[in-house]
């Protein structure tokens, strides 16, 4: 799903930004979450101090990886899961679909989970013949349109009631008289879901947390599907993020204080289930959980860029970006949009294809303000830009750049340099005050911004007439009149 | 301690979850009193429910792994639980003999938790403390109930009863 040509942030970016119904949605959707948030948050006096201990907890996590993998392994193992590990998205799948295959399973239901959208699972069962019916209501929404999410948290954010009635209309309650009330849709939705639900033999999670000690996956959320998912169906798969483990059930308890809050704005979410192997009686008789790389473990290889690895997907960041709260998630060509997007998909998948992320950014720092974990977004940002620009700048801007430095590097060149600056800008009407507009490649610079035109007189050629005018340099602003 | 359930039974309230308290001997009656209320003719309890708890002029149902379909033709499900979370108004169900199968508290559209006061902790990392032998030596599934099944993935309006139970209403039972 990820490799293919370069993503262009700016175009998407500007085309996002010419739909109005979007700009508008997106701003009462983020500003109602951010203050719920900020309330949700304000509550707990030490706030910043379990910040930090998250903060620790995950550094350490991802600092013993491959240790605290075996030990989740073993310990679920122990309690009667299947643990396979993937490296990449296609095995991931294939460990899925062969799963479906071998009990003769043609349709699953799904939980919402960003690491699935990652590997384009349902693609790939629909390849194998398997149908996955999304059952988060917005994830659902999204299936239905033929879509993709456009939030970590809300992935319709992006469509009013309206939209989704229509949608509806056309798929799963084609030929009924609806109205785009919110609880009329949700209600339609439970009814074409408890059906999928009551005859479900398989169920696919995600996972928000797994503890090594005990092998458990911790999964989080409101509708219920979830807990119709892993306790229906006779046979359960979760597929989990290598960089969800951390040691202990008490990290687990310091993590679940900070997520909801930071996420939703509540205290604890409607349902939070563990899920430690299996437990005859009761849910699945059969759970595997498959462990997913994908392009993880290399960005633990990079000791700056891989502090994004403590995210826990919260999406508070996305909230707050002045960036993704107008363009929305859908230009950022990635399941994870928003700073944390901008700083985790080039790791993850390649610069060459999301070299322009990290530039997609004013390096506000309101989302580090924000991160329950700490990561740093902007200092990652910065770090990714100096990394894009050494590998991926196109062959013309090095060249500019290294006749620039070649230039600046002596007095003799650069005033040459100002000199030729002077007669080039001449026939972009630098004789008028400021350049509007630059051509060919230039041109990028211009459009959001006019062109301050090379001094008629350099501050060098001035000093040098000044000092030889007088014995003293002048004061104040005098300085200028010969400019004028 | 009454500090404790005070903030236990506030919290709920604003999760627009209802919470009665009563006698240790008053549990049925407050039970047959919420049936009634709510139209539940046909109730679903895990087998080991205290058989005090059980109420009266209303169909029992003990789930010994009845199918999915059976779970939804029940009309609410009556469980205990294992611990209670104050600070976050949460109903921890741990696989106890009160607790039910976790199928049973979610297919049903009401659900009816009843709580002891000597259950109720104060925050989530006591209650870790008090999980954390149950889920390593037994690998016991634990699902924290704090509010009624929602979404608010429309326009993030607010709406109660997508895919678990519409109506969730708490008993809490003082000791002795």
């Amino acid at each position: 799903v990820n490799r293919r040509r370069p993503h262009d942030f700016p175009a998407a970016a500007r085309d996002a930004l010419a739909d109005d119904q979007l700009r508008a949605t997106m701003r009462r959707a983020t500003q109602t979450i951010r203050a719920r948030r900020a309330a949700a948050v304000a509550e707990l006096d030490d706030w910043g101090e379990l910040r930090e201990r998250a903060r620790l907890v995950k550094d350490d996590a991802l600092a013993r990886l491959d240790e605290l993998l075996d030990e989740f392994q073993a310990a679920a193992e122990a309690a009667g899961a299947r643990v396979h590990r993937a490296p990449d998205a296609a095995a991931a799948n294939a460990v899925v679909a062969g799963i479906a295959r071998d009990h003769g399973v043609t349709e699953l239901v799904k939980m919402k989970s960003l690491a699935t959208d990652e590997i384009g699972l349902d693609a790939a069962l629909a390849a194998a013949g398997v149908e996955a019916v999304e059952t988060d209501l917005a994830e659902l929404i999204v299936q239905l349109a033929g879509d993709t999410a456009s939030h970590i948290l809300v992935p319709a954010v992006h469509y009013s009631r309206g939209q989704i009635r229509d949608i509806f209309a056309r798929t799963i309650a084609r030929g009924r008289d609806i109205s785009d009330d919110p609880n009329e849709l949700a209600e339609v939705s439970r009814l074409y879901l408890r059906e999928r639900f009551l005859r479900a033999r398989m169920g696919v999670t995600g996972a928000n947390i797994g503890v090594a000690e005990t092998g458990t996956v911790c999964v989080v959320e409101n509708e219920g599907n979830g807990r119709m998912c892993t306790t229906l169906p006779p046979l359960l798969v979760t597929v989990m993020g290598i960089e969800k483990v951390v040691p202990a059930l008490e990290d687990l308890a310091l993590l679940l204080r900070l997520l909801p809050r930071s996420a939703t704005g509540e205290r604890m979410s409607s349902y939070t289930s563990l899920l430690t192997g299996v437990t005859p009686g009761d849910g699945p008789r059969e759970y595997h959980v498959v462990l997913l790389d994908n392009g993880r473990r290399d960005v633990l290889g990079d000791p700056v860029g891989r502090q994004a690895l403590r995210c826990i997907r919260c999406s508070a960041c996305l909230n707050v970006c002045p960036v993704y709260t107008r363009v929305g998630g859908h230009a950022y060509g990635s399941i994870y949009p928003g700073p944390i997007g901008a700083i985790l998909t080039p790791q993850l998948w390649g610069m060459e294809e999301h070299a322009k992320l990290p530039f997609a950014s004013t390096l506000c720092g309101a989302c580090a303000e924000v991160c329950p974990v700490g990561i740093d977004i902007p200092h990652v940002l910065l770090h990714l830009r100096a990394r894009a620009v050494r590998e991926q700048a196109p062959a013309p801007e090095r060249a500019a750049f290294g006749a620039a430095a070649w230039a600046f590097g002596s007095p003799r060149r650069f005033a040459a340099a100002q000199k030729a600056g002077r007669a080039a800008e001449m026939p972009f009407g630098a004789r008028s005050g400021l350049v509007r507009r630059l051509p060919g490649p230039l041109a990028g610079w211009t459009d959001g911004r006019d062109l301050r035109p090379v001094a008629s007189e350099t501050f060098r050629r001035w000093w040098a007439r000044e000092r030889a005018a007088g014995e003293a340099p002048p004061s104040g602003g005098g300085g200028g009149e010969g400019d004028r | 301690v009454s500090a404790t359930l005070d903030l236990f039974t506030q919290r709920l309230t604003q999760a627009h979850v209802e919470v009665r308290r009563c006698g240790a001997g008053d549990v049925a009656a407050q039970v047959a009193g919420v049936c009634t209320e709510l139209g539940v003719r046909r109730l679903g309890v895990p087998p080991g429910l205290p058989a005090d708890w059980r109420p009266a002029g209303v169909d029992v149902v003990e789930d010994h792994g009845l199918e999915p379909i059976d779970l939804d033709a029940l009309d609410a499900a009556l469980t205990g639980c294992t611990l209670a979370i104050a600070d976050t108004g949460s109903l921890v169900l741990a696989a106890g003999a009160a607790d039910g199968r976790r199928a049973l508290s979610l297919v049903p559209d009401v659900y009816l938790g009843i709580v002891l006061e000597d259950q109720v902790v104060p925050d989530l990392p006591t209650a870790m403390v008090r999980l954390a032998p149950l889920i390593a030596e037994t690998g016991r599934p634990v699902v924290f109930v704090s509010g009624p099944s929602a979404t608010s993935d429309i326009e993030l309006h607010r709406v109660e009863g997508v895919h678990g139970p519409r109506r969730l209403a708490v008993l809490l039972v003082a000791a002795g």
